[in-house]
């Protein structure tokens, strides 16, 4: 083991060299070997470091099964911080540690360089730990059970953040503050100290205009639940505010998973090639990189749909074809400037919209299904179509997008929620079993304004003995 | 030169927050069982499974629901596998395809539910926690034995695992004060103690329980599974908690028989039903086979209610009565598919009897047949007075 470990150092040094060697430019790295309970721990905490609860147990429990059951390998797990940590599988041969090694060094790079990565914390192990110290903290002082159910609905709301935050906010900064008014203000020890540089800009404000709060509609429902739910107490407000950090230091990975995987994929493959590897070893990785670009099932691979953009990319900017020449004045031997200039750019809804060909459609076979009953059958050929859907797919990571329009909805402290319809329509019963957690946070009655069958419908949830009820407007 | 990349590995084997989560998880698996025990134990799959198989459990409450797309009416993009056309069919496992949850945000979605593993006996140990035989009374004889272990005893010889380490170092101080060094020190074979246990006999007095089940023509689909069900939970039940209650199965239609457990589960026969033989029967029974000095006797019966006349009811009336005056309970389960009520069923004869020692079911869903479960055999003490009994 210890002759592997000296070997596998030397591998990550050498693979480092040749990476610098190719214009990457990732944060340090700090490789750790776990064993696979572990491995599959972090992968389903997402951090190693996170705060404990039964949704991640279970993801756990599952991911390890599937393992157990030699269904499912994990053979990496990276984290976006400066320096890089990278946990490597104990069990797995050194070659394929080499070439997880290789995989990591483009995701660093690409967490380094990206532009959508420009302002998530690179500290977050620490935070994480700090958050998870502080939740543990709530647990003593108001009991598991109480910081379990909280938890509970602040989760199945966490997808309702706003990635777009920091540009918001420069924006609001620049047109100079707009001052909220907030007709029920929280209850706090020190409501006395916090209000006075709020009431003299109160003063300024006209009062016609403090009548709609929120002043535009808010994309951040929790963020926006944190500043203005009376029914919240501040441990309540801190666990919302942990939950709305995490998720909103996530979704740079989730808006970029097909450019990041097939970066990241580019580079072990290149890397691997300048590494001196034995025939046996050579086989090897070409059977694990074939592994790991394979379509699987009816999903999309973002390993392999990444994968063959770049490649297609660099070829297209290498070797332009005479058409591309005169039309755009596209040089040859641009390819690797070009790659360099996307990772860093684009994220993967422009990604896809600017660079994926007629022809990668075809040659990834790429569909859209339509499922009818049991069975999903293929609806689309048009390739502009399906790459419109595909794109269209990830807009707000297909999740519904979900925009605060009134925090006094009809006078009364109520909640407005509007679901910004683009064609797909909620699922009712999970409507019905996610607005009470809804009511829990904000305390008033809360309302989804959405389209059903094509008509404008509002779903209101006022107490637990009428549950949901659905009325047309 | 600092060291910009490194390996390193360290000892994980304390780490425990990925199990402890997953054991809560586990632990909500079982509460929302238990939630939902009224559903789950009609389910089809149980009752005909052998007892030992795994059943899966749809645990819908457990997700943790999100504001999502309608599946249902959402297409989808992925990859074919093949050179597909339009109109091909697709496997039919197939996901929405967006950009993925990022790594570890949460669970993934389209599953509707959480199907849990768990076994016949797992489910029983939930449910039979409240249930026992009600009026129980000590009727001497030959006695059921429920054993009871419990760690009571000491010995000087045992397994290392049952060493009683307190006893042992008192035994050990205690015999370096008879040499003058009342101390812990120089720990020899002969003062390790070890527990024992005594296996408690808690007397339980004897009990049987009559089953009577209408196997006549009117009862339907709906009908024999109640009873089939019913009766599954009530047999596992009474083998589980009582070691060596006796159990007679008595099917009729005209003409009431004494059959085998075998038979009695075997789905029904035909013709018209004449429900007072089934009584009659149960009284040669009781009468040849358990005198009520000795036994604590408990008949119980299913029908559609669907009799042959106001005759034979009021004759069942006059029966039922015999038996409660033998018995220490009476249960009367009637299955009406739906809700659907006739007047003039054996439950509307059976409305005049009253006496807690009757317990009459309606039974109109798969849901009902927990409840009527908890109302037989809910626990209930045998008054101290007998002569109240005689009252009621």
């Amino acid at each position: 083991m210890d002759r592997e470990v000296t070997e596998l150092e030397q591998a990550i040094g050498r693979a480092w060299d040749v990476a610098r060697g190719f214009g990457l430019d990732p944060f340090d790295l700090r490789f750790e070997l776990v064993p696979a309970n572990i491995m599959y721990e972090f992968g389903a905490y997402g951090l190693p470091t996170r705060f404990s609860h039964w949704t991640y147990g279970r993801t756990y429990q599952e991911m390890k099964t599937m393992y157990d059951y030699g269904l499912n390998k994990i053979y990496e797990l990276v984290i976006n911080t400066d320096p890089c940590y990278a946990f490597l599988l104990d069990s797995n041969s050194v070659l394929q540690n080499k070439l997880v090694v290789a995989h990591v060094i483009g995701h660093s790079d690409f967490f380094k360089n990206n532009v959508y990565f420009q302002e998530t914390p690179r500290d977050m192990l620490e935070s994480a730990a700090v958050n998870a110290d502080r939740i543990r903290a709530y647990e003593y002082r108001h009991g598991k059970l109480a910081v379990e159910q909280f938890l509970d609905a602040v989760l199945a709301l966490q997808e309702h953040v706003d990635p777009n935050q920091i540009i918001r906010r420069q924006q609001e900064r620049q047109r100079g503050l707009k001052v909220v008014s907030r007709p029920r203000q929280r209850q706090g020890p020190y409501d006395d100290l916090l209000s006075v540089g709020l009431l003299e800009e109160q003063h300024e404000a006209p009062p016609a205009q403090q009548a709609k709060f929120p002043v535009e509609p808010e994309k951040d429902l929790l963020l926006f639940l944190m500043e203005n739910s009376t029914a919240l107490s501040d441990w309540q407000r801190d666990v919302v505010a942990i939950v709305r950090a995490e998720m909103l230091y996530f979704t740079p990975q989730m808006r970029t998973k097909i450019m990041n995987e097939g970066w990241a994929s580019f580079w072990h493959s290149r890397i691997m090639r300048e590494l001196e590897l034995t025939d046996g070893e050579a086989f090897e990785f070409a059977r694990l990189h074939a592994g790991v670009l394979s379509p699987s099932g009816q999903q999309l691979n973002p390993y392999y749909v990444g994968f063959k953009l770049f490649e297609d990319l660099e070829r297209r900017w290498d070797h332009p074809t005479t058409a591309e020449r005169a039309r755009y004045g596209r040089q040859p031997g641009q390819g690797r400037a070009k790659i360099f200039e996307v990772r860093e750019t684009e994220s993967d809804v422009s990604f896809l919209r600017n660079y994926l060909t007629e022809e990668l459609v075809r040659e990834l076979d790429l569909h859209v299904y339509k499922q009818e009953g049991e069975e999903t059958r293929q609806d689309e050929e048009n390739w502009e179509e399906v790459r419109d859907f595909l794109v269209n797919s990830m807009s707000n990571f297909g999740h519904p997008y979900l925009l605060v329009t009134d925090g006094n909805f009809e006078g009364r402290g109520e909640l407005l929620i509007e679901h910004v319809f683009e064609g797909q329509e909620l699922d009712q019963k999970y409507a019905e079993r996610t607005l009470p957690y809804l009511y829990r946070l904000w305390g008033q009655p809360v309302h989804v304004q959405t389209v059903i069958d094509e008509k404008p419908h509002m779903l209101t949830y006022a107490n637990a003995d009428e549950g949901m009820t659905k009325r047309r407007l | 030169m600092e060291r910009i990349i490194n390996l390193s590995k360290r000892d994980w084997s304390l780490y425990r927050r990925g199990p402890i989560d997953q054991a809560r998880h586990n632990e909500k698996v079982k509460e929302a069982i238990k939630a939902n025990l009224q559903d789950i134990i009609s389910e089809e799959a149980i009752i005909s499974s052998d007892g030992k198989r795994v059943v899966k459990v749809p645990v819908r409450s457990l997700e943790l629901p999100h504001f999502r797309f309608d599946p249902n009416k959402s297409r989808q993009a992925g990859q074919g596998s093949g050179k597909g056309e339009p109109g091909e069919q697709g496997s039919e496992d197939g996901q929405t395809v967006g950009p993925g949850r990022g790594k570890g945000a949460g669970d993934q979605p389209g599953l509707d539910y959480f199907e849990a593993d768990v076994t016949v006996d797992e489910l029983a140990d939930v449910l039979f926690e409240d249930l026992s035989l009600p009026f129980m009374e000590n009727k001497g004889g030959q006695e059921l034995e429920a054993p009871d272990i419990q760690f009571t005893d000491l010995r000087k010889s045992g397994s290392l695992a049952n060493l009683d380490k307190k006893r042992t170092i008192i035994q050990n101080i205690r015999r370096n004060a008879m040499g003058g060094h009342p101390a812990y020190e120089s720990l020899r074979d002969e003062d390790l103690r070890y527990r024992t246990w005594q296996s408690d006999v808690r007397r339980e007095s004897n009990a049987v329980v009559i089953a009577m089940r209408d196997v006549s023509g009117s009862m339907g689909e709906f009908e024999k599974y109640i009873t089939r069900s019913f009766y599954f939970w009530m047999v596992r039940f009474l083998r589980t908690k009582y070691s060596n209650v006796q159990l007679v199965f008595i099917t009729h239609h005209t003409e009431a028989k004494e059959v085998d457990e075998e038979t009695f589960f075997k789905l029904g026969e035909s013709g018209g039903t004449k429900v007072s033989s089934a009584y009659q029967l149960a009284l040669k029974v009781i009468r040849e086979r358990y005198s009520p000095q000795l036994w604590n006797i408990y008949p119980i019966h299913f029908s559609d209610g669907d009799n042959w006349g106001e005759k034979d009811n009021n004759l069942c009336v006059e029966l039922v009565y015999k038996l409660i005056d033998m018995s220490n309970l009476f249960g009367y389960g009637e299955i009406q598919e739906g809700g659907y009520r006739s007047l003039s069923t054996l439950m509307s004869a059976f409305q005049n009897i009253r006496t807690e020692r009757f317990i009459g079911v309606t039974i109109t869903d798969r849901k009902d047949v927990y409840p009527a479960l908890k109302r037989f055999f809910a626990r209930r003490e045998a008054p101290a007075d007998l002569e109240e009994r005689e009252a009621a």
